[in-house]
């Protein structure tokens, strides 16, 4: 994207080098897009700046105009709030349920990858696994809540986390063994005659290999995670174990007329995980689209 | 993924030798994955066809019943209205978003300089919760103080989540922008992978644009549209979050899919019997648009399951 210089002739001949299919510019999907980003811009566009507005400015100015003077009053509103209390429990629930279904997931994927289909334990396993991706897990959740209250774990952070995980195992295993099945067979191969365990094959070689494809599945398990609103609802009444969606759904419940308030409560849950994006943007563009469209 | 099943012929051979030791060390490794997935999936499936036929509050005592929850439910024409209505969700979102989440993804594949902004843009959705999502949206149609009536655009200031044709055609829109980017990605991937080649022998041909559009483009993305299909119908199954907290169901349960009406059920109304039978209908609604894909796909999005269970 450095070719500012180019002259636009150049250009095309080089983008027909590796992509003739848009060579010429396509005016129809260009138009179509350029619609959808306004579409997707203006809302964004909106959140962020009735954020830093008063609440009178609020309701006295145009709503696609930029604050007069912008005040972060209403993010120190929020923040005073108990919004660290709900950062914190966000965090460990994420990070405590990612961590082990990607752990889990990449060694299940592993050994149904690398048994190619003759293990029948391991080929139910992976059946099993993929009817998890058909069936709403949602549906699941009256008996989830019996178990939790059963283990005594109602109104825990761990109560939370333990479906999580089971819930993020179907997709985490087939994207991983999407991606390991492209682990050519020889390096294993060449591994084992130098007399490599299972065990060492695992985390030296397919590991580091898959890394793009667990990259990917980490951070989309922490944004279905952080954002997951059901879980923390059914399993929790105490209001220090709310996570932040639950949070933002009782504040905008509190401050409903405070618009400019919620809004920035709006802004604060999402920015944790922005920048989380913003780190792992290109592994999770290229490990996405190459895992759903195979 | 088509070399899976070759090699898997010719070296079955030596790994019988090795067997035993070889696939009990590789089998122990999904044992972790299966005992999550046992314990707070497969078991609580089992339950809810369980709880289905019992009586429980939600705090007390469980007992058993016998079909008295389905006499209920089925009785009751609110099923076959949330039946329709998740339907509806179902069949409109899928109409909106497929043909502009190909259209986007036909774009961003291509190679405008502007793309890589265009891709940040798109994705923000996808970071914000449903929820946040839901109270914005909730704020910006207000009638009085919303985007509409702060532009003076008449036809914008409308009560726009009050009047239940309207309420409905708000939640298509909103799953719409929250998942268009998200299935334009997979798209994106989907068209990088059709060879190039293809293109150029068909513009020697004299084909142009639209006619390479669905002569190759929309054929080769068969697989890409069964995969996007089966998240985008298996995701629409579970809009719980988004409908809770926008509508909660209404007006008038114009927007009481399956999810909320389960959650109303069991949680609002203490009926944790009936919600478990609706929760059981909404897996076999899950299993049936599955089996149905997998038909029309011939071996479906999981082309690399299938294969494994041939080879």
């Amino acid at each position: 994207m450095t070719t500012t210089t180019v002259s636009p002739p150049r250009r095309a001949a080089r983008g027909r080098e590796n992509h003739t299919v848009a060579s010429r510019p396509n005016w129809f999907a260009g138009l179509v897009s350029l619609l959808w980003m306004l579409v997707v811009i203006i809302p964004i566009y909106w959140i962020v700046i009735t954020s830093l507005k008063t609440q009178s400015n609020y309701y006295a100015t145009n709503p696609l105009a930029p604050p007069g003077e912008p005040t972060l009053a209403n993010y120190q509103l929020v923040i005073e709030s108990d919004f660290i209390q709900y950062f914190i429990n966000s965090l460990i629930v994420t990070v405590g349920a990612v961590v082990p279904a990607v752990a889990v997931s990449f060694m299940a994927a592993y050994a149904i990858v690398r048994s190619a289909g003759r293990s029948r334990f391991l080929r139910s396993v992976n059946s099993l696994f993929l009817m998890g991706l058909a069936i709403p897990l949602q549906a699941t959740i009256i008996p989830v809540y019996l178990i939790i209250i059963k283990l005594r774990l109602y109104d825990s952070l761990t109560g939370m986390i333990l479906p999580s995980i089971a819930f993020a195992i179907p997709l985490t295993v087939l994207v991983l063994s999407n991606f390991l099945r492209d682990v050519p067979k020889e390096l294993f191969e060449s591994m084992r005659i130098d007399g490599a365990t299972e065990q060492s094959m695992l985390w030296r070689l397919a590991l580091p290999l898959t890394r793009p494809a667990v990259v990917t599945v980490v951070i989309y398990n922490a944004l279905q995670i952080w954002n997951g609103f059901l879980l923390p609802l059914i399993l929790t009444q105490d209001p220090s174990r709310r996570t932040l969606p639950l949070a933002l759904w009782t504040f905008q419940g509190q401050y409903s007329v405070n618009v400019p308030a919620v809004l920035a409560s709006v802004v604060l849950t999402t920015l944790p995980i922005l920048l989380l994006y913003v780190v792992g943007r290109r592994q999770i563009l290229s490990g996405l689209t190459a895992g759903f469209s195979k | 993924m088509s070399t899976t099943l070759a090699p898997s012929a010719t070296r079955r051979a030596p790994a019988a030798t090795t067997r035993g030791g070889r696939s009990v060390g590789l089998a122990w490794l999904a044992v972790p994955a299966l005992l999550f997935f046992i314990a707070f999936a497969v078991i609580p499936l089992i339950g809810v066809l369980l709880l289905s036929f019992s009586t429980w509050d939600g705090i007390g005592e469980i007992s058993f019943s016998g079909l008295t929850s389905w006499r209920t439910v089925l009785a009751d024409p609110g099923l076959p209205h949330a039946l329709w209505v998740t339907f509806l969700v179902i069949a409109l979102s899928w109409v909106v978003q497929t043909p502009a989440s190909i259209l986007l993804g036909v774009f961003l594949a291509g190679r405008q300089r502007y793309r890589a902004v265009l891709s940040v843009l798109y994705f923000i959705p996808l970071l914000l919760s449903s929820a946040a999502i839901a109270i914005t949206y909730k704020a910006l149609l207000d009638p009085n103080f919303g985007l509409g009536a702060g532009l003076n655009i008449p036809i914008l200031v409308q009560d726009w989540l009050g009047d239940p044709v309207l309420a409905f055609g708000v939640v298509i829109f909103v799953v719409s922008w929250q998942f268009i980017p998200f299935h334009s990605l997979i798209y994106q991937g989907g068209v990088r992978q059709i060879p190039r080649s293809m293109f150029e022998a068909a513009q020697m041909d004299g084909a142009g644009r639209i006619r390479q559009f669905f002569s190759i483009t929309l054929p080769q993305l068969k697989y890409t549209i069964i995969t996007s299909s089966t998240l985008m119908i298996a995701g629409s199954l579970t809009f719980f979050d988004l409908i809770f907290v926008l509508t909660a169901g209404g007006p008038a349960d114009a927007t009481r899919v399956l999810a909320v009406d389960m959650w109303k059920r069991g949680w609002q109304a203490s009926l944790m019997g009936p919600a478990s039978a609706i929760a059981l209908i909404l897996v076999l609604v899950g299993l049936a648009v599955a089996l149905l894909l997998r038909r029309v796909g011939g071996g479906s999005a999981n082309a690399g399951a299938s294969q494994q269970e041939g080879a």
